[in-house]
């Protein structure tokens, strides 16, 4: 299994706030890799340094063996960097067809075409009965499907998800998770910052924490959740010796 | 709509508007269905850029402008004939729309800076063609009368009427054209939101300046007509303020981002334009000047309240209510 995607050493400064502080890490080609840590740790800003709508201070991106830290943001959707964004951003003018067509125009110049893969992505993410509806119409849930739905349309071999299941009930979670499973399955690579830890802990192979700004962990699902940095990232210096002691106490 | 069906409505429309003047002899009437026709081309232009693709332009005089001086200057300083001519000044006409795109686009430019970017073009335009030698100065420039075929000049308006219908419906093929095809999907991807379309692999910048340049071009053919059915031009006529606001409230009052709503908006316009001068003239008893746009003022205020899509949104909304009172 090669290696997707290197992030090496980035650093992204806003005035004198560092977001994100030399951080490093790679995503396996084929795996479905997490970013999680909390909120203001920095894994929205390294999104957006992967996606290239920001430019990193420092450090570079590696796609597929090319460094891609100058392309802007279409080059690398043509290359095969997917995204989708934390807060939805849907086309609301036009349907739930057009918006997946805009993603599959990429691949396909021909109208029909476009439409028709529209149509097939649309079947994958559970979107099929809804096409004709106006992207606005949509809830909360649906609109999530429809950002998965339009990077999916434009063919991606790695697809970035930015928190897809926030603000979904856990009955609408349990209905994305084999969507998004069987996108993996269909050999897209994903890397996907998320806070619902029940999905991160389903769903990746690797993770990796990110608090403040520095990466500080990283391995699998289970090895993460009892690392007593990452307890520490999330609860407060000394929780994961309080964890212990209290456990303990108890027993 | 399929693909028949979203042509066949252009050319319907085309025929209809054919068959106004067979009807009529009156040459007033005539001038004035010319006139909209004209203007009906120049708001096709800019409905490409200001309705698909969401950029609002103040200021497309400058490509109305460089379309009608070009035509003129080709002819009468170049020794040009008016068929040869025409294509050149439209080509003109894109150019300056390329520059102007290239530049305020690039520069990031959005909403009411790329506006008032355009507004400010254009008004450079107007106080050079004021000035310079080859635009005639303040005292205009005149298209020789030479009434033949062959110069682009007709003895009979009709056959400029056709002429002008020609052209306004080859505009609205091309926006049929691009609302079907890639392109066009990818204009308004940028019109609804442009960091999503970006994301999802559409040069924006790239697409903007294409659409700016055709939208130019479109609208510089209008000046092309204007300049060839009044034979005068000068730097007021041409880069005037006016043309620029006719180009922008006919898809507004019409319905922007369709292909018939500037079609629709001019003939609302011109239409209540024309007839509020009348009656205002018959009220007074004599002329009232600027009262039509006094009119064009309120049906603006009106449309941005009550029909945020402009005619065509509204009976689109008045359909799905007849719909569902009957369910």
């Amino acid at each position: 299994m090669g290696t997707l995607l290197t992030v090496e050493d980035v650093t992204v400064r806003f005035g004198g706030l560092v977001a994100v502080d030399h951080a490093s890490f790679t995503v396996a080609d084929g795996t479905i890799t997490g970013l999680i840590g909390p909120n203001g740790a920095g894994k929205t800003t390294l999104f957006a340094v992967v996606s290239g709508f920001l430019a990193p201070q420092r450090g570079r991106i590696v796609f597929a063996g090319a460094d891609v830290t100058r392309e802007p943001v279409h080059v690398r959707a043509r290359l095969g960097i997917a995204r989708t964004f934390q807060i939805v951003q849907p086309f609301v003018g036009l349907s739930v067809r057009e918006n997946i067509a805009v993603g599959a125009y990429l691949r396909h110049r021909d109208r029909a075409e476009a439409l028709a893969e529209a149509d097939r992505v649309a079947r994958r993410v559970g979107l099929d009965r809804l096409l004709h509806l106006p992207a606005s119409a949509l809830t909360v849930a649906g609109r999530k499907r429809l950002e998965l739905a339009r990077a999916l349309a434009t063919r991606p071999r790695l697809l970035l998800l930015d928190e897809v299941l926030a603000g979904l009930n856990p009955s609408e979670i349990r209905d994305v998770l084999p969507v998004i499973r069987a996108i993996r399955d269909d050999g897209v690579t994903i890397l996907m910052v998320e806070h619902v830890m029940q999905a991160v802990m389903s769903l990746c192979q690797h993770v990796h924490v990110l608090a403040q700004g520095r990466l500080i962990a990283q391995g699998t699902p289970t090895e993460i959740a009892r690392d007593p940095r990452v307890v520490e990232a999330y609860l407060g210096q000394g929780a994961a010796q309080r964890l212990v002691s209290g456990a303990s106490g108890h027993g | 709509m399929s693909g028949a069906s979203a042509y066949g409505s252009v050319l319907a429309l085309a025929a209809g508007l054919g068959v106004l003047p067979v009807a009529t002899e009156s040459n007033v009437l005539l001038n004035f269905l010319v006139f909209m026709l004209i203007v009906s081309v120049a708001a096709t232009g800019w409905n490409l850029l200001g309705g698909y693709g969401g950029q609002f332009s103040f200021g497309h005089a400058a490509f109305f402008g460089t379309g009608a001086y070009g035509m003129a200057i080709l002819q009468e300083r170049a020794g040009l004939n008016a068929w040869a001519a025409l294509p050149i000044a439209i080509a003109l006409g894109a150019a300056v729309g390329a520059f102007i795109g290239a530049l305020a686009f690039r520069a990031r430019l959005r909403g009411s800076y790329f506006a008032l970017v355009t507004l400010a073009f254009a008004e450079v335009l107007r106080i050079l063609a004021n000035v310079l030698p080859i635009t005639g100065g303040a005292a205009g420039i005149l298209i020789r009368l030479r009434v033949d075929p062959w110069h682009f000049q007709f003895a009979d308006q009709r056959v400029l009427y056709w002429v002008a219908l020609g052209f306004l419906a080859g505009a609205l093929l091309l926006v049929r054209a691009i609302e079907r095809a890639r392109f066009g999907a990818w204009l308004v991807a940028v019109r609804e939101n442009e960091d999503a379309a970006r994301a999802l692999g559409v040069d924006a910048l790239a697409v903007k300046i294409a659409a700016i340049t055709l939208s130019a071009a479109i609208t510089a053919a209008a000046g092309c007509l204007y300049a060839q059915k009044f034979l005068y031009l000068d730097a007021a006529i041409a880069y005037g303020p006016w043309i620029s606001v006719e180009a922008l409230l006919a898809p507004v009052i019409g319905g922007a981002g369709t292909v018939f709503g500037p079609v629709l908006g001019a003939v609302v316009l011109l239409g209540l334009g024309e007839l509020t001068k009348a009656w205002i003239g018959d009220l007074t008893g004599g002329a009232v000047p600027g009262v039509d746009l006094v009119l064009f003022g309120v049906l603006l205020i009106l449309c941005v309240a009550f029909a945020p899509r402009g005619i065509i949104g509204l009976l689109f909304r008045l359909r799905v209510w007849a719909r569902w009172a009957r369910s």
